[in-house]
């Protein structure tokens, strides 16, 4: 009664942009290099709402467009618009709708979740110790050999860090691995990652701990099950006796949390 | 002279800061002389003969101000001053720097102070994107950077945004429902003073032996309970700051709920009125957890508590359950008032009832509810039990469909409608919905476990802040701003440099904060004095974006100054709305009505021939046919 929108066209429209803006944004690599099986199925899960996102985007930029265009008021035109005071259908729809876009989104981030945090029982454990501003790392074994600043990994092999934090709350984070976690002082914290491609990369603190925080970095080497195993050997310092302590008093205190990863 | 000293006021202000000052910190000498310590503690977190006198010196100043003359004499069985009306409504300017119980009063007092802390806030950006330019450093050194940054946030959200709604609301809202004034005037007045307070223990942290606090504005224990003495200065200045908000929503509760003019049912209610109540049993209910883990870390420092001292057996993470408990909510604190801004003006300006009103009334209330349920997806990487991260997710996620609505229910208010955009205030109402939905987006991104696992804490997270914050928040600022203008001044504002003012906000913001998006994805932390060389050219394009951002706000204050003193004068009801406080002169009376005016219909009944929300005093009593007995029905 108030005239027909051009509800067709409108959405011809907005798949139109979702397409266009999807065909620009999905092939960018936003994350940068992926270097661990989580990457990509991180940088996938990315995409898809990308695309979702492009079509919720592109249908608010069609809707205020075309009323913008459309029912933009004539210069001097002093009168009211239609006095319609909504449509429950309508309603009910930009309800229903997006709560099933957003439980879809929640079901497929929880499995991408189980998915990259799958306990592998082979895995390698390493210790992580951080503290204002450095990293240091441990290797189990007789004593657990201690690499200062410099943490090695083989590619291929899922890797478990056990994180302790000595002062403050730092983070541990090598965007090529797409993995963050927490180091928080009192409590033992786990990051899983199996790295699967080989290179020099950069452990990045994440969480604000004083001055030195933006410098606040290690080196991280990805390499081969032989060149890894040689260089843990040529590590020839122990673990100091005062992080020993924390190492054995956290993983008394601290059981694994519920469900895979721990807490 | 003498009488200067005796009456409430300024002096009497200064000499109760300098007298309850004074005594906090004789107190602390006499304590720690009688107890054999030493007299002056200067471990880096201590400093009691400082940090006591922080809490009685402003305390001094709001009891000699007059902030509690009334009560204190009623409380003493003293003869109280019989209320002669002389503390209310503004004759000349320098009643605004008086102790005034007029809401109109408060709400001006309220938003110049806070613009005031948002240019400041600003300044501080500024200084931070200079620094930001270029990787190394050049400007300030990493400590003072993160002081900046620190001091910049804890300004913008506690200072600016949160009380600027405040200060609009108090102004509009008994208007808008037709009440003479807010519930309690003397508790308002003391909520707006508690504000300065704050600002001036934020600002005045600079100070402070090791520098203003600098752990970032959630202040995450142990970081900030080891920190120098500026973490003191906001651990109290967030007790002022909470105070005056938790004072101010009970207020508005109860002003809501009991004073609305006859006929004025919960559903006749203008929608800036439905937002006001949300925020308000949002703030009442969360802020005191802020209120309280504020006060564990003050005491985690100067009393040794350990609450948060892991050695002691404290529990470091649960600083940043009950921090997020409340500072989850608060971004809703900070965006439904917007919201209803946003609602307001839209409605007017497209000449259209809002579509769906009463659903959105119910988002509303939707988003109030849901706000309480995900706290803890600021927590994904923070090593809490693993299980809670995917129901904090899901409830994180749904909270976007009532958001949904109103941006829906918004863009169905244009269809059919006959939108004017000559007003800034509907320019920003427009460029609102646009910047929102994409902070909206980003904001599902992050709350998907996996996907926040990578961009937490990076710049990411700075882009979504600044676009939910700023592209949302100040915009809906912005656009209450500019429409209320012409009925607190009583003057109209300049409509050409208001689209100068708009333009320049809308393309500097979306050049600062599009690209840290980018940046935050690609391996930039946030948080930084210094980056990797790789992030050099964006941050300098985001740097001159930011600068252009910066020197248009100057377009806005000169506008906004200048109008208030030689704007072209206003009529009653400019922007031809319905809602009562239109219907009023501009500025209104200083009791806001000659008689309380009848409600009779909606809110936003445009195209409705006859159609009336109110009835106003020499209107006649004629009510529109079909209109039941309203009296005391409001539901």
């Amino acid at each position: 009664m108030y005239g027909r929108l051009p509800i067709v066209k409108m959405l011809l429209v907005t798949i139109a942009l979702t397409v266009v803006i999807s065909a620009v944004m999905v092939p960018i690599n936003w994350n940068g290099q992926g270097a661990s099986t989580a990457a990509p199925k991180i940088d996938h899960l990315l995409n898809v709402m990308i695309v979702l996102s492009a079509f919720v985007f592109s249908l608010v930029m069609v809707m205020l467009f075309y009323a913008l265009w459309k029912f933009k008021a004539k210069p001097g035109d002093e009168s009211d618009g239609e006095p319609i005071h909504g449509n429950t259908r309508l309603e009910i729809a930009w309800t229903l709708i997006p709560t099933i876009i957003v439980l879809f989104a929640g079901g497929y981030s929880w499995k991408v979740l189980d998915d990259i945090e799958e306990s592998n029982p082979k895995h390698l454990t390493v210790s992580v110790f951080s503290q204002q501003y450095a990293w240091s790392f441990a290797y189990p074994g007789k004593d657990y050999v201690w690499s200062e600043g410099e943490l090695h990994v083989p590619v291929g092999r899922q890797v478990q860090f056990k994180m302790h934090a000595l002062d403050v709350i730092h983070s541990f984070w090598v965007p090529e691995w797409r993995i963050k976690k927490d180091n928080v002082p009192g409590i033992t914290t786990t990051a899983i990652v199996t790295p699967d491609e080989e290179g020099t990369y950069q452990l990045v603190c994440t969480e604000l701990c004083g001055f030195g925080h933006a410098t606040m970095r290690a080196k991280v080497v990805v390499e081969s099950k032989s060149k890894f195993e040689k260089w843990v050997e040529g590590l020839d310092r122990t673990l100091p006796e005062p992080l020993m302590e924390v190492l054995k008093e956290e993983s008394v205190t601290n059981p694994p949390a519920l469900g895979a990863g721990g807490a | 002279m003498v009488d200067a000293i005796k009456r409430p006021g300024w002096w009497r202000g200064l000499i109760g800061a300098i007298a309850f000052g004074a005594f906090g910190f004789g107190l602390v000498l006499i304590l720690r002389k009688i107890s054999g310590l030493d007299p002056y503690q200067t471990e880096q977190t201590g400093y009691p003969h400082i940090v006591v006198p922080a809490v009685t010196a402003p305390l001094g100043f709001l009891a000699g101000f007059g902030c509690f003359d009334y009560w204190l004499r009623w409380a003493a069985g003293l003869p109280t001053i019989p209320d002669d009306h002389s503390q209310h409504g503004a004759k000349s300017w320098k009643d605004y720097f008086k102790f005034n119980t007029d809401h109109k009063v408060i709400g001006v007092q309220y938003v110049v102070t806070t613009f005031i802390f948002f240019f400041l806030g600003g300044l501080m950006a500024m200084l931070i994107r200079a620094e930001l330019a270029q990787p190394g450093t050049q400007i300030v050194e990493a400590s003072t950077y993160n002081s900046l940054f620190s001091t910049h946030a804890v300004l913008m959200i506690f200072v600016f945004v949160i009380p600027v709604f405040a200060g609009l609301a108090n102004y509009v809202l008994p208007l808008m429902i037709g009440a003479p004034d807010m519930a309690f005037p003397r508790l308002n007045a003391l909520s707006f003073w508690m504000l300065p307070l704050a600002g001036i223990l934020f600002i005045g942290s600079f100070l402070c032996p090791g520098g203003a606090f600098d752990a970032g504005w959630t202040g995450y224990a142990p970081l900030s309970t080891g920190a120098p003495l500026g973490q003191s200065f906001f651990n109290l200045g967030v007790q002022f700051a909470g105070a005056s908000s938790i004072a101010t929503a009970l207020n508005f509760l109860v002003t809501i709920i009991t004073m609305r003019a006859p006929g004025m049912t919960f559903w006749r209610m203008p929608l800036l009125v439905w937002a006001n109540l949300s925020t308000s049993l949002l703030v009442v209910a969360a802020t005191p957890f802020i209120a309280g883990v504020q006060f564990m870390v003050l005491f985690d420092r100067a009393l040794h508590t350990n609450f948060f001292d892991f050695a002691a057996g404290g529990d470091v993470i649960s600083y940043q359950h009950i921090f997020w408990f409340y500072s989850h909510p608060a971004v809703y604190i900070m965006m439904l008032p917007g919201f209803g801004i946003i609602s307001e003006v839209i409605s007017t300006h497209a000449r259209k009832p809002i579509f769906g009103y009463r659903l959105m009334a119910l988002a509303l209330i939707g988003i109030v509810v849901l706000s309480y349920s995900v706290w803890a997806h600021h927590m994904f990487v923070a090593g809490m039990f693993s299980w809670l991260r995917v129901p904090m997710m899901i409830t994180t996620l749904l909270i976007a469909v009532p958001t949904g609505i109103k941006i829906f229910s918004w863009l169905g208010t244009l269809y059919f409608g006959k939108i004017h955009t000559y007003s800034t205030s509907m320019l920003f109402a427009l460029a609102f919905i646009v910047t929102f939905t994409i902070g909206g987006i980003s904001g599902v991104m992050l709350g998907m476990v996996p996907i926040d696992i990578h961009v937490s804490d990076t710049y990411f997270i700075v882009a979504h802040i600044h676009f939910v914050l700023f592209g949302g928040s100040v915009f809906t600022i912005f656009a209450g701003v500019y429409h209320w203008f012409p009925k607190m001044t009583g003057r109209m504002y300049d409509e050409k440099l208001g689209r100068v003012h708009f333009w320049g906000t809308l393309v500097g913001t979306w050049g600062t904060f599009v690209p840290m998006h980018w940046v935050g994805m690609d391996g930039m932390p946030r948080r930084v004095a210094d980056y990797a060389e790789q992030f050099g050219e964006w941050n300098l394009l985001i740097s001159a974006f930011a600068f252009m951002l910066g020197a248009v706000q100057l377009v806005f204050l000169y506008n906004m100054v200048v109008s208030w003193r030689f704007g072209p004068k206003a009529e009653a009801n400019p922007w031809r709305a319905n809602s009562i406080e239109w219907q009023v002169s501009s500025p209104p009376p200083i009791f806001n009505f000659d008689e309380i005016p009848r409600v009779v219909g909606g809110p936003y009944e445009f195209g409705i021939p006859g159609a009336k929300h109110a009835i106003m005093a020499g209107e006649g009593a004629e009510v529109p046919a079909g209109e039941k007995s309203v009296v005391g029905s409001s539901s």
